[in-house]
């Protein structure tokens, strides 16, 4: 047995050696010098305990800094925090490595880029889904209203529910997670009022606000549990809220409809029928905030010269939000809907519909 | 109290927890360069450069194994730089070493006292969180004058993290529940505690819906060394470590634990309380645990969050295993654990090396530690040598 599993180690390592081998006989590269004019420019990132590959803001982010690198030829520097013990550590370390522009996600990290900022007044910093209270001269909010995108989604949930029920949950309940549920129970009761329906929503009480949370951003089996509570309840349209959570959420969904379920899933941060494509057959639409763009904006106007401090406040008027196409089930919504909606998005693009939410940006 | 419900271990059973929690110290040294080294080609294999260039090995080799060359060394050059000293700087990254270290230290010591009294302490992590929450709510929610509110934030610190280790030492005592089972159902319950208490007004901000506590006051943190994040926490480390040794080598109390972590069937048969020893144990690992949250909340973070342990309390099991469960050992197996953690940041900064090869490296060192016999393999240390070395440890321990 042993003498067996030892022939298998040397063959299996030779089929290595020698995949390596062949796969080492390319052509060597022309020694090139890349143009850059904005090669002195250093644009850094610092994650939350997330890390870049959340599947959410921290990912979305850093994909906006990655897709700056290419466009501009700007250098970049990222760290990610492992925890919150992390977070001035590695904004020292940003400073240390002459970051012009730092990005840092999350409120969490608020502080320690207030002391950062404080301590160099002469660089800037950018912030993602976090706003002070009193606004810091080098540091520039993204922030996004959320709750108008979730509000069409909301709208459009409750019209394409067949059993009347649609449902939600957060992974933790901090504004950036209830501007989602705020946005979307408003949409279902807008819906509710408009047709004289009584679509009900499970997860999320506006008026409480109060509702289901998993607890965390990273345990899906929490997320798949909660999801067939839901579907045990009735509900057969879901939107977690939840960052990679919403995996589980996927996976129970997935589930009921290879058993035979009427079911959809409704994605947040990105159009989860691209990002997330093993739930693609069950997604109705996604409630989409560009941070990417608004990363990549921040630092491009940075490089030119042009920061200033206001806050960049993703609405749907500037598609900072927006909702995402329907793809495989834009037949399954009605055209009546897909007009209704588009005349709801007018209307907030216009201001004369307002959506609020306590976690709305001020 | 005096009846004896726990069951002694099986002897061999008993004999492998010594082992791996209290072995020779040249293991740790030994697998602490073996993971070094698998670290470094970890980092060359996965460095963008060294895989481009061996796409073209055979064309022009020399690219490919200075690639191969660079990534390893400039990696923990990078390491260097930023946890010991870069000429920019001086010694500044050291002080950032010894502050990272810090909590690793405490929190190393609870674990490597419970190990000396035959106690798998894996609940540092829920005792942090409950140190740290009461110590951040007296510092934040209380108005005292300067030098009180610090030794009370402390105070509230250590009796935290005492109670929620004594609790468990209690129900081993007195119930025989296996403290494994109970510290990992402790983490849960001290986490999932502070999740719910940080949604709460009671310890939001004013005015915010995130849940993060108001700024601790200043007379509640420890005074900090101007020009870094080095606080006084440090030297409550320390402090903490000459107690700990004294405590396990010259106290009554200290040889009571440690007779009964040898053999608590002997222990008892000597006259030694086994219950009261096991609960004290748990109290006091508990109580440094909690000193790991002061240094936390009081010391660098500044704010309670739910996050405040981070992965602290899991970190101070492998810092205790590398010390072998001596207080100085575990010392400077945090001072080592400090550095990869403090210089990690430049490294993944400076070197683009992701952050995660420290972790890989620090799970490594656990691997060996746990297999001496794997490192002991690798270096051809023979029997004899190895039972004079274990002889004078256990004699100089």
């Amino acid at each position: 047995m042993r003498f067996a599993s030892r022939k298998t180690g040397v063959a299996a390592a030779m089929i290595g050696i020698s995949a390596l081998a062949l796969s080492a006989c390319g052509q060597a590269p022309e020694e090139s010098i890349a143009d850059a004019d904005n090669s002195d420019y250093i644009g850094c990132i610092v994650s939350d305990s997330g890390g870049f590959d959340d599947q959410s803001f921290n990912e979305s982010s850093h994909r906006g800094l990655k897709n700056a690198e290419a466009d501009l030829g700007i250098q970049t520097r990222e760290a990610e925090s492992k925890s919150n013990a992390d977070f001035a550590t590695n904004l020292q370390g940003m400073m240390n490595a002459g970051c012009d522009m730092t990005v840092t996600i999350g409120f969490l990290l608020g502080d320690a880029t207030e002391e950062a900022a404080a301590a160099n007044p002469d660089n800037h910093f950018a912030i993602v889904d976090f706003q002070y209270e009193e606004p810091i001269e080098n540091v520039k909010p993204i922030i996004y209203d959320t709750a108008q995108a979730a509000y069409l989604a909301g709208y459009v949930a409750a019209a394409t529910s067949k059993t009347g029920t649609v449902a939600t949950f957060g992974g933790i309940k901090i504004p950036t997670v209830t501007i989602f549920m705020d946005g979307f129970a408003d949409g279902v009761a807008k819906y509710n009022e408009d047709k004289g329906e009584d679509v009900q929503l499970l997860g999320w009480n506006k008026e409480q606000q109060d509702g289901t949370f998993t607890g965390d951003f990273e345990k899906q089996d929490r997320g798949k549990q909660v999801t067939e509570t839901f579907l045990s309840q009735g509900a057969d349209i879901v939107m977690p809220v939840a960052g990679p959570v919403g995996r589980g959420a996927g996976a129970a969904l997935n589930e009921a409809a290879a058993a035979g379920q009427d079911v959809k899933l409704i994605w947040v941060d990105s159009d989860g029928f691209e990002t997330a494509p093993d739930y693609k057959d069950i997604m109705l639409t996604s409630v989409i905030k560009t941070m990417d763009t608004a990363v990549e904006e921040v630092i491009t106007q940075d490089v030119a010269g042009n920061f200033d401090a206001t806050p960049y406040v993703g609405t749907l008027k500037n598609t900072g939000v927006d909702i995402a196409p329907f793809h495989n089930f834009d037949s399954e919504v009605s055209d009546e809907t897909k007009a209704e909606v588009e005349a709801l998005k007018q209307a907030i693009i216009s201001g004369d519909l307002v959506v609020e939410s306590d976690a709305s940006p001020n | 109290m005096s009846e004896n419900k726990r069951v002694a271990a099986p002897k061999a059973q008993n004999d492998l927890f010594r082992k791996i929690t209290q072995g020779p110290g040249l293991v740790s040294v030994l697998g602490v360069i073996v993971a070094l080294v698998i670290g470094g080609l970890l980092i060359a294999v996965t460095d963008r450069r060294v895989i481009e260039t061996a796409g073209y090995f055979f064309a022009r080799p020399g690219d490919f194994l200075s690639a191969v060359w660079k990534a390893g060394t400039q990696s923990y050059v990078a390491l260097f730089n930023g946890s010991i000293y870069n000429s920019a700087q001086g010694f500044s990254p050291f002080l950032e070493t010894l502050t990272v270290s810090t909590p690793l230290i405490c929190a190393g010591l609870g674990v490597a006292l419970a190990f000396r009294a035959g106690l798998f302490n894996i609940g540092a992590q829920g005792q942090i969180i409950i140190g740290a929450t009461m110590a951040g709510y007296v510092g934040f929610a209380w108005n005292l004058p300067i030098v009180l509110h610090l030794l009370l934030v402390i105070v509230f610190g250590l009796i935290g993290g005492a109670l929620w280790g004594g609790l468990v030492g209690l129900l081993k005592a007195r119930t025989g529940a296996h403290e494994v089972i109970l510290t990992i159902m402790f983490n849960y319950v001290a986490l999932y505690l502070l999740d719910f208490l940080m949604n709460t007004e009671m310890f939001r901000r004013p005015g915010s819906t995130n849940p993060i506590s108001p700024v601790l006051g200043s007379s509640a943190v420890f005074p900090s060394l101007p020009g870094s994040r080095l606080h006084l926490g440090f030297v409550m480390a320390i402090a903490l470590t000459i107690f700990v040794a004294w405590l396990l080598k010259r106290s009554t109390l200290g040889f009571e634990l440690r007779a009964v972590g040898h053999n608590p069937a002997a222990a008892q048969t000597a006259g030694v309380n086994v219950a009261r020893a096991t609960i004290l144990a748990m109290a006091i690992a508990g109580a440094l645990a909690g000193a790991a949250g002061v240094a936390q909340v009081a010391g660098t973070e500044k704010v309670l969050t739910a996050g405040i342990a981070g992965s602290l309390g899991f970190d101070a099991i492998t810092v205790a295993l590398l010390g072998r469960s001596t207080p100085w050992g575990t010392f400077f197996a945090g001072l080592l654990f400090g550095a990869f953690r403090a210089g990690a940041v430049n490294m993944q900064i400076s070197t683009g090396t992701p952050i995660d090869i420290v972790l890989v490296v620090q799970s490594l060192i656990v691997l060996f530690i746990a297999a001496p016999p794997l490192v002991k393999a690798i270096f051809g240390l023979n029997k004899k040598k190895r039972k004079t070395r274990s002889a004078t440890t256990m004699a100089g321990a």
